[in-house]
């Protein structure tokens, strides 16, 4: 199985999300970044699917060349391979970036062979679009299935489980695939120091895809209006129980 | 003027609140289109197009998306909306793939500018707004639920078939099966969250959690760092990768507060923090707060509520 995943870096804000002074970007000057959540399970899943199929995973990124960093955690968890498409750290709307993922995995293809799958997000943690990894797939010509919380291999057939309100829905795609992951799939491992050591000394191929920007652009950033709390203290410790219990028969759940 | 047009979704005929969400926000916009699949009675619109084809008796997202396309190319609609929901997000990507066109996802305000479209869209789950422009012949974009509140359309459109035509190979991502695993008190369904965070020490430390929302008929939640740690199933997550709720009362118990948890649970009615730190965002944002070791104070908790209740 030759499988890659697309992943994006993305800043990890804790209990609020500051702006740049030009409201373009999120101000990450003191933020830890990391991988879009849904993504680290997709790697983690190519990651399995090789343990058990045997194959190779390459990892691959549109970004600043600060997002080797991501891709170097990824080789770090157990992925063997690692492209960077080098931006100058600018945001690509979602039809720039489509495109110049699947001009980089159509140049991986050339060289090294077809990939039997190719994994994505359920959507990007920051920008949220929904539609990367569909447009890959049309670009591709591959079949595309998104939501996925379960896959399995059967041959030439993956079997993917989708969850819904009651329970959940089976597609059966033939290789081959394309498919959009969700957090919760699978438990992603942790890194060991020396698959740490390995990852700094891994190869990142670069390159520099030209955009054509599409037709949605971001004008400006904004904070939701945050409504002004007040927090009502029942009081310290476990003295506070018949406060407790009283707001629990003022709201009626008692 | 084609109007715009607004995929509608519908449970065996009976519309979705977020579809006539997307229906009530594109009535600003000009004479609307509703396109079901399937047929659904629906009021309160111009048209009604239903869309039929053995392929989509069940969800079939290519095939669905190919149907829209199709359905666009003869129509031409100025726009197409659909809710942002996982299926309204999934359709119209395929849409905008198909017919090379941008999409704007989870949209809560559409503002015409001359041939263009301003409009905000959510970011980071909701977290963060987003201003934007949309340069296209036809405009996708899909709604982020709860924006608008939902249309009530009276009386009924007669409804126009189309029959689009789809190459069999478009089954490949058809639904083969459905299994249904029926739950009792889920966490969307839950009047009342017990939810528990890092601060709740390990998997055994939410057995206290487990009491309190059995005597109150909730569920437990966790946040992200609880299902890292293996101590929670990602079903109990709740936040921006996780689970959407909103309860009467969420009990967020050694939870920080991390705008990415805060998205889920935002919509709460009433937020109850329990934290030792009373700086933790979580606790300055709640309406009540309780100030202590979570453990003593749940067992504190639990043990007057069993009082109250015997009496
Ligand atoms: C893209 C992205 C998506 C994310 N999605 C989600 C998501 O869906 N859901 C989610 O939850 N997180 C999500 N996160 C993670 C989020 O940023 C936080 O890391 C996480 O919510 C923190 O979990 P926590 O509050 O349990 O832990 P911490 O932040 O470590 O907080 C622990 C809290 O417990 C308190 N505490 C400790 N001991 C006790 C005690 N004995 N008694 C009482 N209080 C105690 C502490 O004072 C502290 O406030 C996401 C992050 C990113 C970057
Ligand atoms: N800049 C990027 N580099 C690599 N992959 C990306 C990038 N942007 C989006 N993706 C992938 O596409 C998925 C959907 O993104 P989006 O359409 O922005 O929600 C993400 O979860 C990623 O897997």
């Amino acid at each position: 199985m030759r499988i890659l995943v697309c992943v994006k870096r993305v800043p990890a804000p804790g209990a609020r999300i500051a702006l740049t002074d030009d409201r373009q970007a999120v101000d990450a000057r003191h933020l830890p970044f990391t991988v879009s959540p849904h993504e680290e399970c997709a790697v983690e899943e190519a990651v399995r699917i090789k343990e058990g199929h045997g194959g190779t995973v390459v990892v691959m990124t549109l970004g600043p060349a600060e997002a080797e960093e991501q891709l170097r955690y990824a080789i770090s968890t157990g992925a063997d391979e690692a492209v960077l498409l080098a931006t100058d750290g600018s945001e690509w709307d979602p039809q720039a970036t489509a495109a110049a993922l699947a001009g980089g995995i159509e140049s991986l293809e050339l060289a090294g062979g077809p990939f039997d799958l190719v994994l994505f997000g359920n959507e990007s943690a920051d920008a949220g679009g929904y539609q990367v990894g569909i447009r890959v797939a049309h670009a591709l010509g591959r079949p595309v299935i998104s939501g996925i919380k379960g896959i399995e291999l059967e041959g030439a057939t993956l079997i993917a489980r989708r969850e819904t309100d009651a329970g959940f829905e089976v597609y059966h795609l033939p290789l081959p695939a394309v498919v959009a992951v969700k957090e919760g799939i699978n438990l992603p491992r942790y890194p060991t120091l020396p698959s740490r050591l390995k990852a700094k000394k891994a190869e990142v191929a670069s390159s520099r895809p030209t955009g054509q920007p599409g037709g949605l652009a971001m004008l400006r950033l904004d904070t939701p209006l945050e409504v002004a709390s007040s927090t009502t203290i029942l009081g310290q410790g476990p003295e506070a129980a018949p406060a407790v219990a009283d707001l629990l028969e003022d709201l009626g759940l008692l | 003027m084609s109007g715009v047009f607004v995929f509608v979704e519908h449970d065996s005929g009976s519309p979705s609140e977020t579809s006539l969400q997307a229906v009530a926000l594109a009535g600003a916009l000009g004479e609307v289109t509703a396109v079901t699949i399937g047929d659904c009675p629906i009021g309160g619109v111009a048209r009604h197009v239903v869309i039929e084809h053995p392929l989509l008796s069940d969800h079939a997202p290519e095939a669905m998306g190919e149907a829209l396309a199709q359905l666009c190319r003869t129509r031409s609609p100025d726009a197409m909306l659909a809710s942002g929901t996982e299926r309204g997000n999934e359709i119209l990507a395929h849409v905008a793939a198909i017919l090379d066109l941008p999409l704007a996802a989870m949209v809560t305000e559409i503002r015409p500018s001359g041939q263009n479209w301003e409009l905000t869209r959510v970011r980071w789950g909701g977290s963060l707004l987003e201003e934007a422009s949309l340069t296209a012949s036809l405009k996708l974009a899909t709604i982020a639920p709860h924006a608008v509140d939902a249309a009530v359309g009276s009386g009924e459109v007669d409804a126009e078939v189309f029959e689009p035509d789809l190459s069999d190979e478009l089954s490949r991502t058809r639904v083969v099966e459905r299994v249904t695993v029926s739950e009792g008190i889920t966490l969307t369904t839950a009047p009342v969250v017990v939810s528990g965070g890092r601060g709740v020490g390990s998997p055994e430390g939410f057995a206290v959690l487990e009491d309190l929302a059995g005597l109150l008929g909730g569920a437990v939640g966790c946040s992200r760092v609880v299902t890292n740690n293996g101590w929670r199933p990602h079903s109990d997550q709740v936040g921006q990768t996780g689970t959407r709720v909103a309860p009467h009362l969420y009990i967020a118990c050694g939870i920080s507060g991390a705008i990415q948890h805060w998205v889920g649970m935002m919509a709460s009615k009433n937020v109850l923090a329990i934290n030792n730190d009373p700086e933790a965002p979580m606790v300055t944002k709640a309406d009540y707060a309780v100030i202590g070791d979570l453990h003593p104070v749940l067992e504190a908790v639990v043990a007057e509520v069993r009082r109250r209740k015997e009496v």
